[in-house]
């Protein structure tokens, strides 16, 4: 069972929310996935308009935990604003943290994140920052009272999957008691189960499932892809060898002259 | 008076933030308030003046990744 902040969740899929064909498209994806937990963000609301209110209801409706972002949020004082209107309107402490610092990669600024997970984990948020795979990056945000972490393997969107094992495996290595969850750059459902064989404790998706042909059969896909990965960690996974090594008993084998 | 609402000018004449979501008639029930880059809960927008050039940024929920 993953275990973040307290909560136990049965699944180790986080599910997105945005870029689904349609909103009947997004609930079948959900329930495919399995999934406690969605993302969604707050945008600007339009005079008279109540999309807000439909979007809300929907998830509502779904009876999974609600992880708001921030996404979009270049600066401290921008992403600790939203964090806290996200907070008054969905109420939950939890929050999907994003410190943006390049338009191409989408890439976190670092610095920026670190200085908001503080403010923010101060304030009482329980803060998921969504950060890179660097080492010294986590341990500065589990300084800053970050008790969760969400390193991307390829930037935001990209469909690359992971592009640092050597990264990733340290990150594991050096942090095996903090829940981690890979968040960003995954395509397949391969490369979810490659990143839970090296032991991460769960993975957030959006984009690879909401444009694939068909995202809810993509959803079941990711979800049956999360779960191997996590049990053949568990289960304690053959080594590399060099060399072939017979798997059928050598011993009786019939000698024929 | 003038005030900046989600980007865009607006001459309006409510004197509180509740009054300025009805006169802008916003109607959704789910919406989270800032004003000058302060948060305003729904509970305090009553007491909440506006004044000449202000900055209210007003959010709903949406799909995010």
């Amino acid at each position: 069972m993953l275990s973040v902040y307290g909560k136990e969740l049965s699944s180790r899929l986080l599910l997105g929310t945005a870029q689904y064909p349609s909103p009947a498209i997004l609930m079948e994806a959900v329930t495919a996935s399995e999934t406690k937990v969605v993302t969604v963000s707050l945008r600007r609301e339009m005079a008279g308009g109540k999309s807000g209110d439909k979007f809300w209801s929907l998830i509502q409706s779904l009876g999974v935990h609600v992880l708001p972002n921030t996404a979009g949020c270049h600066t401290v004082k921008e992403a600790v604003l939203t964090a806290q209107m996200a907070r008054d309107i969905f109420k939950t402490d939890w929050i999907k943290l994003e410190v943006i610092g390049n338009h191409d990669t989408l890439q976190p600024d670092v610095f920026a994140l670190v200085e908001a997970a503080r403010i923010l984990s101060e304030d009482g948020f329980k803060v998921f920052p969504y950060t890179t795979d660097d080492l010294i990056v986590a341990e500065r945000l589990l300084e800053a009272g970050c008790e969760v972490l969400m390193p991307w393997c390829a930037p935001i969107g990209s469909a690359l999957g992971p592009l640092n094992l050597h990264a990733l495996r340290a990150l594991r290595g050096h942090f095996p008691d903090v829940p981690m969850v890979i968040d960003a750059g995954l395509g397949r459902p391969s490369h979810a189960a490659t990143v839970m064989e090296l032991g991460f404790d769960a993975i957030l998706l959006n984009t690879a499932v909401a444009k694939a042909g068909d995202p809810v059969a993509m959803a079941a896909a990711f979800a049956m892809a999360a779960k191997a990965g996590n049990i053949a960690y568990h289960a304690g996974m053959l080594e590399p060898r060099d060399v072939a090594v017979p798997s059928t008993p050598v011993i009786g084998k019939a000698v024929f002259t | 008076m003038k005030l900046t609402v989600n980007g865009e000018e607006q001459e309006v004449t409510s004197q509180t933030l509740s009054e300025l979501l009805g006169e802008l008639e916003y109607e959704g029930d789910w919406l989270a308030t800032a004003l000058n880059g302060e948060l305003v809960s729904a509970s305090v927008r009553p007491a909440c003046n506006l004044k000449d050039g202000d900055r209210v940024e007003i959010l709903t929920p949406r799909q995010g990744g």
